[in-house]
C-alpha cells in the first residue's frame, strides 16, 4: 500500500474512531444517569478516540517516510559482497546510486554485474517488505488505539482536558517553528561559510580588493585560481543602497508629512493606497522596468550630455530600488508622525508657528528616532534586495565610486554563484554562503537596532 | 522712534515665513506626485510593451494534406501519422505561393517566415481528423517571431537593410502575403496554453502558472494553519516569559530577513540535507512558507488583539474552557482579519523570485508540471528568464506575463480589501 493511500485510510479510520468514541461515551453514561454524568461533552470522547487512533500511527508513518531510504540503503550495503563494501565512501556512493537506478529502471553508469543485479533485487524486496510491514504496523497501531480508547472511556474520564492538552502541544510546536527557522538559517549558512573560510582566510574575504570567483575545477584545467576579496561587493552594495535611500528618504518622508499634516481626508484616502501599490509590485517587475526603461533612458541621457553611462549602471538599479522603497519609508514615517501627540502640535500653533515650522521644529525632532528606525529598516531591505540588482546591475566587481559605472552586489553574486551547477566542495559555491552569512548578519544587526529604536520611541508617548 | 514693537518684527518676517510655508507644502505635493508618476510610468511602460503579446500574427497557407507524405503506406496508424514529415507540407505550400524563389539560402529564408510550430499544428489537426488526408485546406499557422514583430510595427522598415532583422527580400514576400490577405493578427491562445519554449511565438505561461498554483497551494496549506496556531498561542495562551519573548523577537526578525537568505536555507536544508527533489513546487512552497509565516503571524495577532476582552470574559464566565473560548468565540471574530493577512502573505509569495532561484526553479522547463514533485517554474521566475532572452518578441511576452502576474496580485489584494471592508468591526 502506498504512503498516500495509507494516510487516507488513516484519516478515514480516525473519522470512524470519532464516531465510535462518541457512541461509547453514550453507552457508558447510560448506566450512571445519562449524558450529564459524563465529565466532558460526548464529542470530546470521540476526538480523544480519534487522536488515539490517528496520532501514533501518523507519527510512525512520518518517521518511516523520513528514514526509509537511509535504512534500506544501510541494509543493502550490508548485504553487498565484501570487496565492494571495502571501497572508499565516494565510490560506494556511486555503487549505491547505480543500484537505485537499476531499481527504478534508469540507465546505469557501469556494466551490470550479477552482484549489482542481486543487490538491486535485494533493494526491491526490502522496499516491498518494508512497505508491507509499514501498512501492517500502522493499521495495527490505529486499531489498537481505537481499542485502547474504547476500553478507557468511562464517565469520569477527563476527555476534554486531554484533547485540549494535545491541541495546546500543537500550538506550542507551531510557535517554535520561527525559532527553528532562525536556527536553520544560521546553521545552514554558517556551516558552509566555515568550510569556505577553511580554504580562504577571513581576512582575505573581508579586506581583499579583488573578486573573481571563477576557479579551475580540475587541476589540469586552464583557468584563474579565483580570488575572493569581497570589498568591491560591499562597496557596490553600499553605493546602490545609498542611491536608493537618496531617492526614497526625501520622497517618502515628504509624502508622509504631507499626507499626515496637510492633506484632507479625501486626498489621503486616494493617495495613500496608490503609493502603497508600489510596495506590492513584485521585485522582478521592478528589475524588468529598470533594465527595459530606466537603464536605456539613463544611457541615452548620458550620451546626450557627453557622459559615458554603462548600460548596467549602479544609478539605474539604485533609482528603481529607491522607487520600490518609497512606500516603505513613507508608511513607517507616517506611523511615527501620527504617534506624535496632538498636544505638541497645538502648543506650537498656539505660539504662532506656521504649519511647516511646526513640522520642522517640533514634529520631526519628536519623531526623529522613529524615522531613523524606519530608515534603518529600509536600508536593510535595500541591502538584501535581489531581483532588481540581478536584472539591472552588472556582474563585474568594479571597485569604483562612480555611480555611472557597473557595480555588483552581494546578492547578485549569491545568485550567480548558486544558479546552475553547484559543487559543494569548491570555494566558488561555498563563497555564496559566506556572502549569505554576511548579508544575514548585517541585516540582522540593522533590524535589531531599528526595532529597538522604534519600540523605545513608541513607549515614550504611550 | 527707534523702539520697534514686537508685532512689527513679526509682521516684517511674515512674508518670508508664508513663502517658506508654501514652498514646504509644494515639496510635499511634489514628493507625492513623484511617487505617483513613477507608478504611472511603470504601469504604462509595461502595459504599452505587453498588450501586443495577446495577439499573434498568423499566416494563411493552403496546405495539401498529401497522402504520399503523411501516410505513404495508407495504414492510418497513429504512429505513422504522428511521425510524418509535416514540415514538408508547410515547405511545399510556401513554395507554391512563391514559385520564383529557387536558391537554397532563399528557400530557407522563405520557410523561416512560418513558425516551426506550424508542423505540430498540422500534425494535431491530422491526428484529430484523419479524414483530412488527401484534401487541401487553407490553414492559419503562426508566423515566425520576426514576422510577428514586423506586423506589429516593432521592426522599423525605413532604416538601412543592414540594421534590420528582416532584410529586403523577405520583406517583399511579406508585403505580397499582406496584399493577398494572408497575414492576420489573431488572439494568442498559445500564450495561455503552452509551456515555455525557445521560440517566442510558441512560448506560453501555462507551465509557469501551474507551477505557481502548486507552489502557492503548498504555501497556503502549510502557512495558514501554522500561522494561525502560532498567533493563537502567542496571543491567547503564552505566558510572558523569556521563551515567548525569544519567539517574538525571532518572528519580528524573520519578517525583515532578506528573502534570498531563505533560499540559501532551502538549498542547504531541504535540498542538500533532506534530499528533496530540485525544482519541485513542494520545496518552493516550503521555502515560501517559512518566508510568509511572519506576515501571517503578525496579521493574525493583530486580528486577535482587536477582539475585545469582554467576549473572552463572557465565555469564561459561563464556564467555557480557555480553548473553547478561543475556538468558539475569539477565532471566528478574528478570522476575517487573519484571512486578510493570509491573502496578503500569499500575494507576497506569488510575486517572490529570489529564493526560488536558489532551489533550482529557474530551469528551462517545457512540460507543464502535473504535481508537487514535478520540475516546475513559477510566473515571476518565468518573467526573469524571459527578460534575459535577446529576442525582441520576448520583451513583449515578458511584459504580458507581468500583466498577468499583476492581474492576479490586484485580484488578491482587492479580495483582501473587500474582506476587510465587509467584516471590519468597531467594538
Amino acid at each position: 500500500m502506498s504512503v498516500t493511500t495509507l494516510a487516507i485510510v488513516l484519516l478515514a479510520l480516525s473519522a470512524a474512531a470519532y464516531y465510535v468514541g462518541r457512541q461509547r461515551s453514550f453507552a457508558v453514561s447510560r448506566g450512571s444517569g445519562g449524558v450529564r454524568a459524563l465529565h466532558s461533552l460526548p464529542g470530546y470522547y470521540g476526538m480523544l478516540t480519534a487522536l488515539w487512533c490517528g496520532l501514533p500511527a501518523l507519527l510512525v508513518l512520518a518517521g518511516w517516510v523520513a528514514f526509509e531510504p537511509y535504512i534500506v540503503t544501510k541494509l543493502v550495503v550490508a548485504g553487498l559482497p565484501d570487496e565492494i563494501r571495502a571501497l572508499p565512501d565516494a565510490r560506494l556512493g556511486l555503487v549505491v546510486n547505480d543500484i537505485r537506478n537499476l531499481v527504478s529502471g534508469n540507465i546505469v553508469s557501469a556494466q551490470v554485474d550479477p552482484a549489482m543485479q542481486a543487490a538491486a533485487d535485494h533493494y526491491r524486496s526490502l522496499v516491498q517488505t518494508g512497505s508491507a510491514a509499514l501498512a501492517v504496523v500502522v493499521l495495527a497501531l490505529a486499531a489498537g488505539g481505537i481499542g485502547l480508547a474504547w476500553k478507557r472511556i468511562h464517565p469520569g474520564l477527563r476527555a476534554r482536558n486531554q484533547v485540549e492538552g494535545v491541541v495546546k502541544a500543537f500550538l506550542v510546536l507551531c510557535s517554535t517553528i520561527a525559532i527553528f527557522t532562525t536556527i536553520g538559517i544560521v546553521l545552514s549558512v554558517l556551516f558552509e561559510a566555515l568550510r569556505f573560510f577553511h580554504s580562504v582566510p577571513v581576512s582575505e574575504f573581508l579586506l581583499g580588493l579583488k573578486w573573481s570567483p571563477q576557479m579551475a575545477i580540475r587541476a589540469d584545467q586552464v583557468g584563474s585560481s579565483g580570488s575572493f576579496g569581497a570589498v568591491p561587493l560591499f562597496t557596490g552594495t553600499l553605493m546602490i543602497s545609498f542611491i536608493a535611500m537618496f531617492v526614497a528618504v526625501p520622497i517618502g518622508l515628504m509624502s508622509a508629512i504631507y499626507l499626515s499634516e496637510y492633506a484632507n481626508r479625501r486626498f489621503r484616502a486616494v493617495a495613500k493606497p496608490l503609493l502603497e501599490i508600489l510596495a506590492g509590485i513584485p521585485t522582478v517587475v521592478y528589475g524588468f522596468f529598470a533594465a527595459l526603461v530606466v537603464a536605456p533612458a539613463l544611457r541615452d541621457g548620458g550620451a546626450a550630455l557627453g557622459l559615458d553611462v554603462s548600460s548596467e549602471s549602479a544609478l539605474a538599479a539604485g533609482l528603481v530600488m529607491g522607487i520600490m522603497i518609497i512606500p516603505f519609508v513613507s508608511s513607517l514615517s507616517d506611523d511615527v508622525i501620527n504617534a506624535v501627540p496632538q498636544s505638541l502640535r497645538d502648543g506650537s500653533y498656539a505660539m504662532g508657528a506656521t504649519r511647516s515650522e511646526t513640522v520642522r521644529k517640533v514634529i520631526i525632532p519628536a519623531a526623529l528616532p522613529g524615522i531613523v528606525g524606519g530608515v534603518l529598516l529600509a536600508v536593510s531591505r535595500a541591502i538584501g534586495e535581489t531581483m532588481i540588482v540581478v536584472m539591472a546591475a552588472g556582474l563585474a566587481a568594479n571597485l569604483t565610486a562612480n555611480p555611472l559605472q557597473a557595480v555588483t552586489t552581494i546578492t547578485v553574486q549569491i545568485v550567480t554563484l548558486l544558479v546552475g551547477d553547484q559543487e559543494f566542495d569548491s570555494p566558488k559555491t561555498l563563497a555564496a554562503f559566506a556572502l549569505g552569512l554576511m548579508l544575514f548578519v548585517v541585516t540582522l544587526i540593522l533590524n535589531v537596532i531599528a526595532l529597538h529604536v522604534v519600540r523605545k520611541y513608541r513607549e515614550q508617548y504611550e | 522712534m527707534k523702539n520697534q514693537r514686537a508685532i512689527d518684527i513679526v509682521n516684517a518676517s511674515l512674508k518670508r515665513r508664508y513663502a517658506a510655508e508654501r514652498r514646504f507644502r509644494l515639496y510635499g505635493i511634489a514628493a507625492i506626485a513623484a511617487g505617483l508618476l513613477f507608478l504611472a510610468l511603470l504601469f504604462t511602460s509595461i502595459a504599452a510593451n505587453g498588450y501586443s503579446a495577446f495577439l499573434q500574427t498568423h499566416v494563411r497557407l493552403d496546405i495539401n494534406f498529401d497522402p504520399a507524405v503523411i501516410d505513404p503506406e495508407g495504414s492510418r496508424a497513429p504512429q505513422a501519422l504522428s511521425g510524418a514529415n509535416y514540415a514538408a507540407l508547410v515547405r511545399r505550400s510556401m513554395q507554391e505561393l512563391f514559385p520564383e524563389v529557387t536558391g537554397r539560402q532563399d528557400r530557407r529564408t522563405l520557410n523561416g517566415l512560418v513558425s516551426s510550430g506550424a508542423s505540430y499544428q498540422l500534425r494535431d489537426m491530422v491526428m484529430a481528423d484523419p479524414a483530412l488526408i488527401g484534401t487541401t485546406r487553407s490553414v492559419w499557422v503562426p508566423a515566425d517571431d520576426d514576422v510577428d514583430m514586423y506586423a506589429k510595427g516593432h521592426i522599423p522598415v525605413d532604416v538601412p537593410e543592414a540594421q534590420r532583422r528582416i532584410k529586403d527580400l523577405p520583406l517583399s514576400w511579406l508585403r505580397k502575403l499582406e496584399s493577398e490577405g494572408r497575414i492576420e493578427k489573431r488572439f494568442n491562445t498559445t500564450f495561455f496554453t503552452a509551456g515555455d519554449s525557445r521560440e517566442p511565438e510558441l512560448a506560453g505561461i501555462r507551465g509557469a502558472l501551474m507551477g505557481s498554483l502548486y507552489t502557492v497551494i503548498v504555501t497556503l496549506a502549510l502557512s495558514f494553519p501554522i500561522g494561525v496556531a502560532t498567533a493563537i498561542y502567542l496571543e491567547e495562551f503564552a505566558p510572558r516569559n523569556r521563551w515567548t519573548d525569544l519567539i517574538e523577537v525571532n518572528i519580528n526578525n524573520l519578517a525583515a530577513v532578506p528573502s534570498i537568505v531563505f533560499g540559501l536555507l532551502g538549498l542547504a536544508v531541504f535540498l542538500n540535507f533532506m534530499a528533496l527533489p530540485r525544482s519541485a513546487p513542494l520545496v518552493g512552497g516550503l521555502v515560501l512558507t517559512l518566508m510568509t509565516l511572519p506576515t501571517i503571524i503578525i496579521a493574525g495577532r493583530a486580528a486577535l488583539k482587536s477582539v475585545p476582552p469582554s467576549i473572552r470574559e463572557a465565555a469564561l464566565g459561563i464556564g467555557a474552557s480557555r480553548l473553547q473560548t478561543v475556538t468558539h468565540h475569539v477565532l471566528p471574530l478574528a478570522l476575517p482579519g487573519m484571512l486578510t493577512g493570509t491573502i496578503i502573505g500569499m500575494a507576497q509569495a506569488l510575486g517572490e523570485t529570489a529564493p526560488l532561484l536558489m532551489i533550482g526553479m529557474v530551469a528551462f522547463i517545457v512540460d507543464i508540471p502535473g504535481g508537487f514533485f514535478d520540475p516546475a517554474t513559477v510566473l515571476p521566475v518565468q518573467i526573469f528568464l524571459w527578460a534575459d532572452s535577446p529576442e525582441r518578441a520576448f520583451v513583449e511576452r515578458t511584459s504580458a506575463a507581468i500583466l498577468v502576474l499583476l492581474g492576479f496580485l490586484v485580484i488578491m489584494n482587492a479580495i483582501a480589501v473587500l474582506l476587510r471592508k465587509k467584516f471590519e468591526r468597531r467594538w
